[in-house]
């Protein structure tokens, strides 16, 4: 791999016009992913997801270099309908469009990032590949007040043109004071046995709210890490919402920093997933000072063979007195070769405290599906209707109307 | 004057801090293949038993020490340990307790443990392990009545061959992780339990550990097995000298229970914490394992974990025979700079199979405490159930209390609860307490003791007692 990644390296640096200072940090963070490689077992955070064994088993080689230099067409017909909204669109990592036509000019701000290369904060060997590989990188800035008309669309495309090849993707957010962003990311894939490595940073600002809905709800055989880092300020709010579903495996990680007084942080998760699928969710809240909240719940349907994994961490320094934090994470196993696996993480230095977090993992309830069948239904019906309203409570989590019915067409709950 | 008041302030701390003046025979410092032939020929082992504790040192050779436990501490250096220390008037064995070194009679008097009027009180058959070799049992004569062997392991290995050949090892390999398998290589001394198809046995059975010389780490190797139908409930307990520097006891112990049997487990610890500043203390790494070998058995685990500097352990159960139950209660109570990294393992094999976890974490002072636990239920083991409750409890904000559960469900026919909490004594509480008027200390007391009701209440009445005391005692000047 280590030729490969010399080559891939040497050709992706040619397109792009980089100082020569920029090359050797490039240099630097390439070398530091050939030591380390993809993450393993052996590490704690990936123990319950190989991603070096489901790369080899999955892809086999995987080749690093993406030819950016021509466009590809954007498809209008895969835009989502009845939905006025605001776009930026990637199609094989490539970004070809970015699209505001909604808002006001001179309040939000696109800057080009590519050359300079930012540290991200997150030391694993993931990141470290994103930072010698991206090629284009944004910052996207809500200037203080404003508060976008119509949400967001990012649409992740990937089509039959790739093959094997590890996709780069990175994307700066700054929400200044009292501004306000909604953010939809659709994965749309036609193509099969990429790794798709996204890298969002975050910074939120005073009184400022960000909502992240992630829908990954197409079938296809890719493999997608996903990693948001979230700064939050005084009185921000942020809301992620994960839709984990279509790809072959996805594991997405949200480190949320509370480091403002009465910052909260909500995390909602699906995983509904089939067949072999592997997917992950996990989260770390650093509760770094008093007054801060955090809420997380994860459901989970999984059938056939299909494995969920979800460790989600609270931690509460000894300065965050009077810190809520709360967990909650629920699966039902359909299949008897369907696993769930968890590690619910408290880490707590402070006494005054409220933090729980329960987990609880088992079949269907037989006695809620005989009372249904004494109604009239039949048992899959009935078993449809449970998983149903199982889902459904974490879709109403969804504070946004427009969005949470756009997500319940989606994934087809009924109310 | 003021160094005397020191001392008796010490004193007041931990009262079991002192030493005993008996002459020791000690194996030379350090570990190779020479010193674990001399623990094995001094003890006059067969050749089998030699041959075991080999193989266990050339895999220790190859084993890295681990370094994922939280309380991380400094390195220890296998090669300044004393592998082998015992009271010199055992090298031939007391015939019975008459015969006993009078010292050694006393130190078991300040314990708390008079063995020879214990043997006639409480009904409770004593096996005393002083350093490293058992110096003591009590009540055999009762027990042989009935079948049921208590005796040291080295005796054992002596005079129960077949029995101890059969299941040593067959819980914890020698092939186990870094301490196990250094334990299975120099382990010394510890009790020996064999309970026949469908005894109950008619008392306690219990342990008393006590580390005495400096330098010594204590590797004691506990072995029970009861055999079908049968029953025992079995007690452990341990205390050290204070010392300034840190002492390593990594004891291996090992349950066996067959079809029907029952094995009740409890342990109060009580080692050398260290004093206020974290200086000294005991590490206790204990392993300790239980196999539900048979069909309807169950083996039962209650800790009480208020000693030593460091504490990691997870005491485990192996449910392989179909309808087999495991359990685990523990109340785990961090002071000063004492730090523990400990819980369960249950690991359902069979059909059918039930545990259920009751954790209680107290920390106080600069103490970091960890639950640490794993359930996993295996494919095969349809229709089984877990139930995890762990909750604990803070004082102060200089303290730490950390929860680490790994949930693993591969059957769908199985069902996993699990449920965690943190916090904090209330202020209404106290308030109500002491306006009834409870010193804040009793106040604080009274309510931890409440909160650890479901496990104290696990524990056998003798205990539950002395348990109920050490909670109160370990969390003095915790508050105000």
């Amino acid at each position: 791999m280590k030729e490969q990644l010399q080559k891939d390296f040497n050709n992706t640096i040619k397109n792009l016009t980089l100082s020569q200072k920029d090359i050797e940090i490039k240099k630097f963070y390439l070398d530091n992913f050939i030591n380390k490689g993809f993450p393993n077992r052996n590490e704690e955070d990936w123990k319950f997801s190989d991603l070096n064994q489901i790369i080899k088993k999955n892809i086999g080689e995987l080749s690093f270099y993406s030819d950016y230099t021509s466009t590809n067409k954007v498809d209008t017909s895969a835009f989502v309908d009845g939905l006025e909204h605001n776009k930026i669109v990637f199609i094989n990592g490539r970004i070809e469009k970015i699209d505001f036509h909604y808002e006001e000019k001179d309040q939000i701000e696109i800057i080009d990032q590519s050359e300079t290369i930012n540290k991200f904060n997150n030391n694993s060997s993931l990141s470290d590949l994103n930072s010698a590989f991206t090629n284009k990188s944004f910052k996207i800035v809500v200037k203080e007040g404003y508060q976008l008309t119509k949400p967001l669309i990012i649409y992740h495309t990937t089509n039959s043109k790739i093959w094997s090849k590890n996709i780069n993707l990175r994307l700066n957010f700054e929400l200044y004071e009292n501004s306000s962003l909604r953010l939809i990311d659709l994965f749309r894939d036609t193509s099969e046995k990429n790794f798709l490595n996204i890298f969002y940073n975050f910074d939120l600002k005073e009184n400022s709210i960000l909502k992240n809905y992630k829908v990954d709800k197409f079938e296809n055989k890719n493999i997608k890490y996903s990693f948001n880092n979230i700064e939050q300020d005084k009185n921000s709010i942020s809301e992620t919402f994960i839709l984990s579903s279509g790809s072959n495996f996805c594991k997405n990680e949200i480190n949320c920093n509370l480091n403002g007084e009465y910052s909260s942080a909500f995390i909602n998760g699906i995983f509904s997933i089939n067949k072999n699928k592997h997917h992950e969710i996990r989260t770390i809240i650093n509760h770094l000072t008093e007054n801060t909240k955090s809420y997380q719940l994860i459901k989970s349907v999984l059938e056939d063979s299909s494995r969920a994994v979800y460790q989600g961490k609270i931690f509460v320094n000894s300065k965050a007195q009077k810190t809520d934090g709360y967990q909650l994470s629920k699966a039902i196993l359909l299949n008897k070769d369907s696993e769930f696996n968890a590690k619910p993480e408290l880490e707590i230095y402070a006494d005054d405290v409220k933090c729980s977090h329960g987990s609880a993992s088992g079949s269907l309830n037989e006695d809620s599906i005989f009372y249904l069948m004494s109604r009239g239904l039949n048992y899959q019906q009935s078993k449809e209707l449970l998983i149903n309203g199982f889902l459904l409570d974490v879709v109403e989590k969804i504070t946004d109307p427009e969005v949470k019915n756009l997500i319940k067409n989606m994934i087809g709950i009924k109310e | 004057m003021d160094n005397r008041q020191k001392e008796i302030d010490n004193l007041k701390d931990y009262k079991y801090g002192f030493t005993t003046d008996i002459e020791n025979t000690r194996a030379p410092k350090g570990l190779n293949e020479d010193v674990i032939r001399f623990i094995s020929k001094i003890k006059k082992e067969p050749q089998w038993m030699l041959d075991f504790r080999l193989k266990a040192f050339q895999r220790f050779k190859q084993l890295k020490e681990p370094d994922w436990q939280k309380p991380k501490y400094p390195k220890i250096d296998y090669q300044d340990l004393y592998y082998y220390s015992a009271p010199k008037s055992m090298k031939d064995k007391p015939k019975n307790l008459d015969d006993l070194d009078p010292k050694l009679l006393e130190t078991y008097k300040k314990l708390g443990i008079p063995l020879q009027e214990q043997k006639r009180l409480n009904g409770i058959a004593v096996d005393a392990v002083f350093d490293s070799v058992s110096v003591a049992t009590t009540f055999r004569e009762e027990l042989t009545k009935q079948g049921i062997i208590f005796c040291p392991i080295s005796e054992a290995i002596q005079n129960h061959p077949e029995l101890v050949k059969k299941y040593l090892g067959s819980v914890i390999p020698v092939t186990d992780h870094f301490f196990a398998t250094l334990n299975s290589a120099v382990f010394t001394d510890g009790s020996f339990a064999y309970i026949p198809q469908g005894v109950r046995c008619p008392m306690e059975l219990s342990t008393y550990f006590r580390i005495n010389a400096s330098n010594t780490g204590q590797f004691e190797r506990t072995l029970i097995v009861a055999d079908k139908g049968s029953y025992v409930s079995y007690l452990e307990g341990c205390t050290a000298p204070m010392r300034d520097e840190n002492q390593l006891h990594a004891a291996n112990v090992e349950l066996v229970a067959l079809d029907d049997a029952e094995i009740k487990y409890s342990t109060v610890q009580n080692w050398y914490p260290g004093d206020k500043d974290g200086k000294g203390g005991i590490y206790n790494f204990v392993t300790k394992r239980g196999l539900c070998k048979g069909k309807n058995s169950k083996i039962s685990w209650t800790q009480v974990e208020t000693g030593s500097a460091i504490t990691w352990k997870y005491p485990s159960c192996i449910l392989k025979g179909d309808n087999s139950v495991g359990e685990f209660y523990s109340i785990a109570i961090t002071n000063n700079y004492q730090k523990a990294d400990t819980g369960t393992k249950m690991i359902h094999l069979g059909k059918n199979t039930k545990s259920k976890i009751i954790s209680k974490g107290i920390s106080a002072g600069h103490s970091d405490m960890t639950y640490r636990g794993l359930v996993d239920i295996s494919p095969k083991a349809s229709n089984s159930n877990n139930y995890t409750q762990c909750d604990s409890l803070l004082m102060g904000n200089k303290c730490g209390a950390h929860t680490v559960p790994y949930i693993k469900n591969k059957n769908s026919e199985s069902n996993i609860a699990h449920e965690a909490t943190t916090s904090k004594i209330s202020e209404e509480q106290l308030h109500y307490c002491q306006q009834r008027g409870l010193s804040a200390e009793e106040s604080v007391g009274l309510i931890v003791n409440g909160f650890c009701k479901e496990v104290l209440q696990q524990l056998p009445m003798e205990f539950a007692v002395e348990a109920q005391k050490l909670v109160g005692i370990s969390l003095e000047g915790s508050v105000g």
